[in-house]
């Protein structure tokens, strides 16, 4: 016969000592950094929404010409440079967009696995972490020198700049169509060019949208790339973007914020508050696309 | 719905032809487009490298290996490039310090810790980080944050001075533009990337070698160590040099809060220079082999981005390759 | 069949939980209850997956449940070692208790009953690490630093996994090479160096080839002198090949919401179950008519 001992109940607290407390150190430890993270976001956004609102308005953003840096703020606006920054940011994303998404459909939908296509996308990567000032140092090489500064040659630089990050995102979206879908298509007889632009591009709309807002995003920001292609020394707007040095807000921010007189700072705050602003909007609206239109994503 | 697709033609009824065998030109031509605009990636690498070393062979040929000497005098056409190059390394390396530790937090945070529904808003966070432009930082760093933090720096210089290592790396002098406050800069601008990539890399752990330690009794952290650590070391690795690629091209924050002041020193809170930092601002002012110069700056810097992101690359690949196959 | 081998390695410096003692084959009276539920029901958020369960596992002895897939047999597993709190939404109503003790009281610490509840998992899970350290890992958290015993725990449980042999010589090579076999009973080494209470298995031969399978149920019979093993398998030959006693689940369909609520419809000697089962969906089960 069994001997039974007297049944106690085990002790299911937790073990006291330093494997408690190194768990708990650690998970502070992680919260500490998010709360790093939080502080010199918040203290940018702040700052710049406390300076810049009080100068920010309608004529601000509209009326030119740019005013010498000693006068104060109240006086001109900075219209040129906001043009500049629309009208270049829009070229460069109708240059690059287009053909990224092409570059793209050509890793995923005709080079797959082949040496030719890995090059070209581990390359793609690569590019994305090229400097940017070195895509300025590029164009000025190749296009400034020949036919001077204009709006295109920063449309150009920021094109080269964008063009691997949409690659890279229109890629990862297009992986996302499931097969059956182009199966489909083809057991109709369809071509891979017709499979590909009636099928495959709109399933993945959403996502190749939502990649490219976040690209010109980014572009819109840049200005290494813009010092040494649109010049940046004008005060009126110039329309004509592909002849004639340009401005753009990133410039003016850059040139305004070494400056020791106080209306040139305030325009810089100014400046920066619209870009943030414009950097924002495209990103909500990159997630906006992305919850709406992506019915593959998992 | 019912497509009205062209057939090939065909030829008498009953001889079937392979779609493959007669492809029709518009679907050839496409191939042949979409096939150039992924070759453009490449043409685009080889013609950065050529125009610029084309633009800066001047620099080379007169300065030869001097380039790498410390001798940075236009005016006396004296262009050693040697303070820039310190510059950026040191620069990165106080923004890795930083930003390393802090981005595998929160990517640790966000994998292990967060519930699910908390994610969200994080990542958000993170998000806006990124999307802060760089001149953006570099206006709120030398009008805000630069002033700010020269008093602390005084403060620790004053206290530190003369003490044998602590005195050369913090003592005197200090700015408010100078390295370490691009670093820190870079810091913030380099978290967002090192932060997304350690995610994704940490996310590839497989749940059951998860499951497996916590079946073990094992707390949180003691997991990480057994399960999480040895899997994604290498893919980590390869999210660090991203980073550290990135904090060495950033350009106009740098310029604005590094102080422009050419010289190697130890003392990290003086003002120095860094590569695309000197670029940025002497460009415009430059000619001749001034300006030769500034573009084999440029040169040099897009040969060390590019090693830098192909092995960073080249590493997060295999380490995702070995993830698969196992 | 045969005695279990004696196990050269018997010292140990890890804390044994209480109540353990020195087991008799199974008869008919049952001994002591090592988890005992009662109206046990889990719910994923508002989605009720397992319903009123409530059986009782016995010491030294091997329970098998049983049943079709979706029944809920290894979320009940699960229960058992508070697994299931690593999904957000999982949430236990009822009673279990281990010992005794409740395990879902508000203070019990899910690290303690882990300790004391071990669980092999359906497919092989070795670290990234050396074989040693893989069985080493268990020690080591728990504050085990001596060298030597560490080096005896290893054997020791490498041998109760009948591993031993097949590796004392590259124990420092990586876990990750074994064969399938090899790494489940790696696992199981694993599982066993803590020396917890009870050890869990949830399907553990379901990844492996007909001889790797005759291994484990080799190991289950030699170890259950010292351990009390509950096993989820699908397997009803195994059932009946290692368990005393079986528990089959089945599947409770809700016609109106469309919902699939997994419960206990019958738990009893395995014999019984097998030959003799008093619930009809039991004897479709085992006789192979459904499921």
């Amino acid at each position: 016969m069994a001997i039974v001992a007297e049944p106690q109940q085990p002790d299911l607290r937790e073990p006291a000592g330093w494997r408690r407390t190194s768990n708990r150190i650690a998970t502070w430890l992680m919260v500490l950094a998010f709360v790093l993270v939080i502080i010199p976001l918040g203290f940018v956004l702040f700052t710049v929404i406390a300076k810049g609102v009080s100068i920010i308005s309608w004529s601000f953003l509209t009326s030119g010409p740019i005013p010498p840096i000693v006068l104060p703020a109240s006086v001109g606006g900075l219209g040129p440079a906001v043009l500049g920054t629309i009208e270049i940011t829009a070229l460069a994303t109708v240059l690059a967009v287009p053909l990224g998404i092409l570059g793209a459909v050509y890793l995923n939908e005709y080079g797959g696995k082949g040496p030719l296509a890995r090059l070209i996308g581990f390359m793609a990567d690569v590019m994305t972490g090229v400097p940017s000032i070195i895509m300025g140092l590029f164009i000025f090489a190749i296009w400034v020198l020949h036919f001077g500064y204009s709006g295109l040659a920063g449309a150009l630089a920021l094109g080269c700049l964008m063009l691997p990050v949409v690659i890279r995102s229109t890629d990862e979206m297009l992986k996302l169509v499931p097969d059956p879908l182009r199966e489909a298509s083809y057991a109709l007889g369809a071509t891979k060019a017709r499979v590909t632009v009636t099928v495959v591009l709109p399933a993945a709309i959403g996502g190749i949208v939502s990649g490219a807002l976040l690209a010109v995003a980014r572009a819109a920001g840049e200005t290494a790339p813009l010092i040494f292609t649109i010049l940046g020394g004008t005060s009126v707007a110039n329309t004509n973007v592909f002849k004639g040095a340009n401005t753009a807000l990133p410039l003016q921010i850059f040139s305004n914020a070494t400056q020791p007189y106080t209306g040139a700072q305030a325009r810089a705050w100014g400046a920066a508050l619209a870009l943030i602003a414009i950097a924002f909007i495209l990103m909500i609206a990159a997630r906006l696309v992305t919850a709406r239109f992506t019915r593959y994503s998992r | 719905m019912s497509t009205v697709v062209k057939a090939d033609p065909v030829g008498p009824a009953g001889s079937a032809r392979l779609l493959s065998e007669r492809r029709p030109l518009g679907d050839r031509g496409f191939q042949v487009l979409t096939l150039a605009c992924g070759l453009l990636v490449l043409v685009i690498l080889v013609l950065i490298a050529v125009s610029t070393t084309q633009q800066s062979t001047s620099w080379f040929s007169a300065e030869g290996l001097k380039i790498f000497t410390n001798n940075w005098n236009p005016a006396a056409n004296q262009f050693g490039a040697l303070a820039f190059i310190y510059g950026t390394i040191i620069t990165a390396i106080i923004a890795l310090v930083i930003a390393v530790p802090v981005s595998l937090g929160v990517a640790l945070l966000l994998t292990e810790v967060v519930p699910y529904r908390w994610a969200r808003p994080i990542v958000t966070v993170i998000d806006l980080l990124a999307v802060v432009p760089s001149v953006v930082w570099g206006l709120w760093g030398i009008l805000v944050f630069a002033p700010w933090i020269q008093h602390i720096y005084a403060s620790i210089g004053s206290g530190v001075n003369g003490i044998p290592v602590l005195g050369s790396l913090f003592g005197p002098p200090t700015s408010g533009a100078s390295f370490f406050t691009a670093g820190i800069i870079l810091a913030f601008m380099i978290t967002p990337i090192v932060t997304s990539l350690s995610r994704e890399v940490i996310a590839t752990v497989p749940a059951i070698d998860k499951e497996g330690a916590y079946a073990l009794g094992a707390t949180r952290l003691e997991m990480i160590r057994g399960a999480v650590w040895p899997h994604s070391q290498g893919g980590v690795v390869g999210a660090v040099l991203l980073g550290l690629g990135r904090a060495m091209g950033e350009t106009i924050a740098v310029a604005l809060v590094i102080g422009s002041s050419p010289v190697i020193t130890s003392h990290l809170f003086a003002p120095g220079y860094n590569m695309p930092a000197v670029i940025a601002n002497q460009f415009g002012e430059a000619s001749g082999e001034f300006r030769a110069a500034l573009m084999g700056i440029g040169v040099l810097l897009f040969v060390f981005t590019i090693i830098i992101n192909v092995i960073a690359r080249w590493i997060v690949e295999r380490s995702a390759r070995r993830k698969r196959g196992a | 069949m045969e005695q279990p081998e004696q196990n050269p390695v018997a010292t140990t410096s890890l804390p044994k939980p209480a109540a353990l003692q020195e087991s008799k084959p199974v008869s008919d009276t049952p001994g002591v209850a090592v988890f005992d539920t009662k109206n046990l029901s889990i719910y994923y958020g508002a989605f009720r997956a397992v319903t009123d369960v409530s059986l009782t596992v016995h010491e030294n002895e091997i329970t098998a449940f049983i049943g079709p897939s979706g029944c809920g047999k290894t979320t009940v597993l699960r229960t058992l070692n508070r697994m299931n709190d690593l999904i957000p939404t999982a949430r236990v109503d009822g009673d279990v208790h281990y010992r005794g003790a409740s395990l879902y009281a508000k203070d019990v610490s899910p690290i303690a009953v882990r300790r004391r509840i071990g669980m092999v998992f359906q497919k092989p899970n070795p670290f990234p690490k050396s074989i040693y350290d893989n069985v080493a890992y268990g020690p080591r958290i728990n504050g085990e630093r001596n060298k030597g015993r560490l080096n005896e725990i290893v054997e020791r449980s490498l041998r109760q996994a009948a591993l031993w042999d097949e590796v004392k010589d590259r124990l420092k090579h990586s876990g990750l090479g074994l064969s399938g076999g090899q790494a489940q009973r790696l696992c199981i080494a694993r599982t066993l160096a803590v020396e917890p209470d009870v050890v869990l298995m949830d399907e553990p031969a379901s990844a492996l080839d007909p001889i790797a399978t005759g291994r484990i149920e080799d190991l289950m019979h030699e170890i259950k002198s010292r351990y009390t093993i509950v096993i989820v398998t699908h397997n009803m030959q195994q059932a009946t090949r290692v368990s005393d006693r079986t528990a089959f689940f089945s599947v409770l369909v809700d016609s109106k919401s469309d919902t699939r609520t997994g419960t206990l419809v019958e738990y009893g000697r395995t014999e019984q179950i097998f030959q003799d089962p008093h619930d009809s969906r039991t004897q479709a089960y085992v006789t192979g008519r459904v499921g």
